[in-house]
């Protein structure tokens, strides 16, 4: 299995950067009618805006010079009018935008999140948690700029571009295009110093993913590392994540700085060509010192814009890779799905059929897992599952509930092939438990409700009380409705495995799967258990891994497995009887006397 | 954790830097208009043509100039933002990782993941380039004013009097978003936790079919987010366009107040003209403080909640780390560390803890529950103890009192004669090495995990041999890269019994004077365990504690004790447990008694094992695996 680590940068699928921004946007212009109005808005204050500086000429060249002061006083109140109706529409575009972009975050967000969900075991066995959650949050959290800047600044800034050099134009048109001269040298730079700022920002958001990563592992792990004594080195190796996160970001903004330096230049050298082609070439006297006057402000009105725009187009470059990463998981195929036209699963009695199935992992497609495996499971039936560590016990119960799909063959349920009923009526049939539990914080009522939420108070406390669990949860604080939490010490491991019995027995299973599921119990807790899971198996279909003797004898039949095949079946007499595998394996634990 | 001043103190030169070059880029700013005015006058008007080359090559100039200035602030302040941010970030780190267990029983995983990562992400942001920036707003404005004031100091009262009103909207603008930057924050916390346990424990969701749950769950708290961000554009929305008003109004009552001046003939045009252009400049910094303020005020929130985090000491104290404490710099931290990897060091090798263990009557309450009263247990180097007891009895809490994850509330622990609160809680951990319960490894190569806390001293000789001793070389061996092979989160790609064995060598490998195994076993065959608890045997230098289910697991201990009701209910050798005729004997009853009726299947000579000897053998013995 090929494994990401947190040392490991994680690979990203090449797309083209234009492919990712347009698939971005298109998020956006799904709130079409808001973002005209936006942009209607943004027209009247970019025109309040433009309109001030003249306004403030009108007063001093015309009012003041000519001791006009009712003139002047008329002209302050249109002002004052003009200025609030900024704020107001302001305010609208503000809160419009705001609210665009933020809606556009939280549906990236729950699309994420959705579609992450569907995901199969494959993608979440083969990278650390805190790099996916990087995606969810920090990724989705680092497009919003770009998204509201889209519209708030960019289409401003654009008009006023485009409105300056209409009217250079119209006003001298040799000495606009020698003032545009310099543009192609900022294009030209903007488009090399793109092209390695990407790279860096892609592999800073790497970092970013790792140092997350390394985060969450920690403190997952913290009894692990305090136990061990492992804080310095730990530390070290925070240091230089975080190091390698730090010098990935100087390293970007060495690249990514020059734009604005990049503009700076470029807007003396279009001064610089303005006066140097107007005179030399043109001829100052051609073109009128009024002119020259006009165009130095011109030019200052261009290049603010462009400035802007510039940093804007930075911005982008910035964030792109966020937005990469984050399709990169939306592309991600769900490996398995309900098929189109798949019919919900019907209750279940519980027959059980592998037919020829083999199955190797999706990145090891020459390793077969399992070959040719058959046979049949009678409703009803408890199977314990035996063989040595990695022989693929795991594997067939994993294939039962679908977490994986068998490479060839077919496994049917109540003869209904697994892959073509829907993956929710399939699940919700069946109850897993396997020896890692995990228990959500939350209530212990939520917890135990987990599989079935409609579960009155009655049942929860009859599943608690068949797994013994009743007696400790009363004694705690606020008996089910306590809140446990992520590392909560209020519960041991055996009493958090006995809380998932009861959360998989409440569930009600029609298709019951232990993988080592009491490995925590002691002795005396697993008596007092022993009924309620006797009537667990009763009247259902049953699969066993585990390691209680009495629990595998009481199979009504028993797997070996081995070599990636079924090598013996049968009850624990017949087995022993014939003196194969489980014999031999059955007779080991009697050399220790 | 230090004051906010302290961190950025040390880029002091670097601030001086930036702030020296934004001084200079600003004259050249002021510069360039005066050469365009003479290019103008003198060139244009005044057909000077010889001056052209020379002043155009000046405007040239000014422009590298003011590349070169521009680049090397935005540089020089991107680049302290994020040294900031990686030392504040480091040492967060490094406090979070000496809490007490109680600090991470409070905290789940998710938030400290957003304080170690967003908030200071935010506060860097805060302390870098907006920093600066508003410096930069500050000194334009006071510049601009002093021009003003020089020109006319009567019309300057109308800035003076505006700037109040915009101080005074900042200021509640910024009220406001600190409340509502710290519920984001909180906020972020809580999505980050949501959406991790949902991720860890992915599995559990997709065996319960219960995405869709999880997605509900996680939407309430993404609209949440939502909501809180809507909130925060409201108040951005609210004050920052009265911000710009009252800029503009600013302007506007300048040029009619001048106006009104020049016309009752107390001022020139001219001047007017000067003015009205200064206040124009007061006017970007007003649009810009708006913007500063939100960027500020969530810098400002997040630094609350990472001061929130750094306030909070461990209860389990470090006698050794007392006197750093207060004294954060990178060459004490290193000091620090460096102590105590000697003295982690000296312990394992020196032997300076021979693994003699006392529990005085020792007592533990958590949250007002009583888990354990009145442990005495002593322990000589190199003997055995054994403990076992029911699910929740408190069997784990032992080996937690004496790794110091929670202190004790009554009597005390003794190592080698020493109470384990006096010793230095580096030293105290490395002289035991624990397997714990639920195994957990770090998604890294199977030889990191095996040296974790010992990288420096372990070889690999001694990982090699740590594997054989638990059992684990041979299937590492037929691993991708055997010991260098890269086991996922939690060592997802394992079985069940390969992980325990992956716990088992890294805790031999650290050939601690105290080996503790709490239920160990439970995922392995039969006869790997019976190999692993014969290397066990000879390691007879350790003083070993072993916590288990099974009778044989602990049958051989010197001594046995069995936890019920809070406390030791029985102790003793298994002989006389067995004689006892209590809880021992009832549990090897039920595991014996098995295997009476297992024992007619087997050849009759072997059947009748005398009493004392037999119970090695057991009703839930590992079959499968």
């Amino acid at each position: 299995m090929s494994v990401n680590s947190i040392r490991e940068d994680e690979v990203i699928r090449d797309v083209s950067k234009k492919e990712t921004l347009i698939r971005l946007y298109r998020y956006l212009f799904a709130y079409k009618k808001t973002l005209a109005a936006v942009a209607l808005l943004l027209l009247v204050t970019l025109s309040i805006t433009l309109m001030t500086p003249l306004m403030i000429e009108l007063a001093v060249d015309t009012y003041v010079a000519n001791r006009d002061t009712a003139g002047l006083m008329r002209l302050a109140a249109f002002a004052l009018l003009l200025f609030v109706l900024y704020i107001l529409c302001t305010r609208c575009w503000m809160r419009m935008m705001a609210d665009v972009t933020n809606k556009v975050l939280l549906t990236i967000r729950s699309q994420l999140y959705r579609h992450i969900q569907t995901l199969s075991f494959h993608f979440f066995d083969s990278r650390p948690t805190g790099k996916i959650l990087a995606r969810v949050i920090g990724d989705v959290n680092s497009l919003k700029d770009v998204l509201s800047d889209s519209v708030t600044k960019l289409l401003p800034d654009l008009l006023t571009v485009i409105g300056v050099v209409c009217i250079m134009l119209i006003k001298s048109w040799q000495l606009a295009l020698a003032a545009l001269l310099a543009l192609p040298f900022l294009v030209a730079g903007m488009f090399l110093i793109q092209i390695s700022a990407h790279k860096l920002w892609q592999i800073h958001r790497k970092k970013n993913s790792n140092l997350n990563a390394f985060i969450h592992e920690n403190f997952s792990g913290i009894r692990i590392i305090q136990s061990f004594a492992a804080e310095p080195e730990r530390q070290q190796d925070f240091d230089r994540c975080a190091m390698e996160y730090r010098d990935s970001f100087v390293n970007a903004v060495r690249i990514a700085d020059m734009f604005s330096a990049l503009v700076e230049i470029t807007w003396s050298v279009g001064g610089f060509l303005l006066y140097f082609i107007g005179i030399r070439i043109v001829g100052a006297d051609q073109i009128g010192v009024g002119t020259f006057l006009a165009f130095s402000t011109y030019l200052k009105m261009f290049w603010d814009p462009i400035r802007n725009l510039s940093s804007f187009y930075n911005k982008i470059v910035t964030n792109i890779s966020a937005a990469e990463r984050i399709f990169d998981i939306l592309d991600t195929p769900a490996e398995i799905t309900s098929l189109p036209g798949s019919t919900a699963l019907p209750p279940v009695k519980g027959e059980v059929r592998f037919e020829n199935v083999s199955f190797a992992y999706s990145d090891e497609p020459d390793m077969l897992v399992l070959e040719n495996v058959s046979f049949t499971v009678k409703p009803g039936e408890t199977i314990a599952l035996v063989g040595p560590t990695g022989a693929g016990k795991t594997t067939i119960v994993n294939l039962i509930s679908r977490f994986y799909d068998v490479t060839n063959g077919k496994i049917c349920i109540d003869g209904f092939d697994t892959r073509y009923v829907t993956l929710e009526s399939l699940r919700q049939q069946m109850g897993v438990m396997t020896q890692d539990t995990f228990l959500f914080t939350g209530t212990v009522r939520e917890n135990i409700c987990y599989g079935k939420s409609d579960a009155t108070e009655a049942e929860m406390i009859a599943a608690a009380k068949a797994v013994n669990a009743h007696g400790f949860i009363m004694e705690m604080e606020n008996g089910y409705d306590t809140r446990i939490s992520e590392r909560s010490s209020q519960l041991s491991i055996g009493q958090r495995q006995l809380l998932a019995f009861a959360r998989t027995m409440l569930s009600d299973p029609r298709i019951l799967i232990l993988d080592e599921a009491t490995s925590s119990i002691d002795t005396h807790t697993e008596l007092l258990v022993q009924s309620g899971i006797a009537a667990m198996l009763q009247n259902r279909t049953a699969f066993i891994i585990a390691h209680r003797l009495s629990t595998i004898r009481g199979a009504d039949r028993i797997f070996y497995i081995d070599g990636k095949h079924i090598l013996e079946s049968g009850s624990h007499a017949e087995l022993m009887q014939k003196k194969g595998a489980y014999y031999r394996l059955y007779q080991s634990q009697f050399e220790c006397i | 954790m230090k004051k906010l001043g302290t961190y950025m103190k040390r880029y002091g030169l670097l601030y001086l830097l930036g702030f020296t070059v934004m001084v200079i880029g600003t004259a050249l700013d002021m510069l360039a208009p005066l050469i365009t005015r003479r290019i103008i006058d003198d060139v244009i008007a005044g057909g000077r043509m010889e001056l052209l080359m020379r002043l155009l090559l000046g405007l040239l100039g000014i422009g590298i100039g003011r590349a070169i200035f521009q680049y090397i602030k935005e540089f020089s302040y991107d680049y302290i933002g994020v040294s900031v941010g990686y030392h504040m970030r480091r040492d967060l780190f490094r406090h979070i990782q000496t809490m007490s267990m109680d600090f991470f029983d409070r905290h789940n995983t998710g938030e400290l993941m957003t304080r170690t990562k967003e908030d200071v992400d935010k506060v860097w942001g805060a302390v870098g380039f907006v920093g600066i920036l508003s410096v930069e707003a500050l000194i334009y404005t006071v510049l601009a004013l002093v021009c003003m004031f020089r020109l006319n100091p009567y019309l300057t009262l109308v800035p003076l009097a505006v700037l109040p009103l915009i101080g005074f909207c900042a200021v509640r603008m910024e009220n406001g978003l600190g409340r509502v930057y710290d519920q984001i924050s909180e906020e972020t916390a809580e999505l980050n936790t949501v959406a991790q346990e949902c991720i860890a424990g992915v599995r559990t969701v997709k065996a319960f079919a219960r995405e869709n749950y999880e997605i509900e769950k996680f939407s309430r708290h993404n609209q949440l987010f939502y909501d809180l961000n809507m909130e925060q554009a409201k108040l951005v929305a609210k004050y920052q366009p009265l911000i710009t008003f009252w800029g503009k109004v600013m302007l506007l009552a300048v040029v009619i107040a001048g106006g009104m001046m020049v016309i009752t003939g107390r001022m020139t045009l001219g001047a007017l003209g000067a003015f009205s252009e200064y206040a124009n400049n007061v006017i970007w910094p007003m649009e810009l403080l708006g913007w500063l303020c939100n960027d500020l005020a969530s810098g400002a929130a997040s630094w609350k909640k990472i001061k929130k985090v750094a306030q909070q000491t461990p209860q389990i104290k470090d006698p050794a780390a007392k006197d750093t404490q207060y004294n954060n710099s990178p060459e004490t931290l290193r000091a620090h560390y460096s102590t105590q990897d000697s003295s982690a060091a000296a312990a394992q090798h020196n032997g300076t803890a021979s693994g003699a263990l006392t529990f005085e009557h020792v007592g533990f309450s958590l949250d007002g529950h009583e888990i354990l009263k009145d442990i005495n247990i002593t322990l000589r180097p190199g003997q055995t103890l054994g403990i076992m007891g029911m699910t929740g009895a408190g069997k784990t809490t032992i080996v937690n009192l004496l790794q110091r994850f929670y202190d004790v509330t009554e009597g005390r622990i003794l190592l080698d004669g020493t109470d384990i609160r006096d010793l230095p809680l580096a030293k105290l951990r490395a002289s035991s090495a624990v397997v714990m319960q639920d195994v957990f490894l770090f998604s890294d190569s199977v030889t990191e995990n095996i040296k974790t806390g010992c990288r420096e001293e372990i070889q690999m000789p001694t990982v090699e041999w740590a594997c054989r001793q638990a059992g684990a070389a041979h299937f590492i061996s037929r691993l991708g890269n055997q010991y260098e092979t890269i086991i996922g989160e939690r060592g997802v790609g394992l079985s069940g019994g390969q992980k325990q064995r992956i716990s088992i060598a890294r805790a031999l490998a650290k050939q601690a004077p105290i080996l503790i195994l709490d239920d160990a076993t439970s995922a392995l065959d039969m006869e790997t365990e019976k190999a692993i608890q014969k290397n066990l045997k000879e390691l007879k230098q350790s003083t070993k504690i072993i916590i288990g289910h099974r009778i044989s697991a602990v049958r051989s201990a010197d001594e046995i004790i069995v936890l019920e009701n809070h406390t030791i209910a029985e102790r003793g050798t298994h002989e006389e447990l067995m004689a006892l005729k209590g809880r021992y004997y009832q549990t090897w009853c039920v595991q014996y008694e098995v295997e009476n009726a297992t024992g007619r299947t087997r050849t009759s000579g072997q059947a009748d094992v005398p009493v004392g000897n037999a119970p090695t053998c057991r009703k839930e013995t590992i079959l499968c695996q």
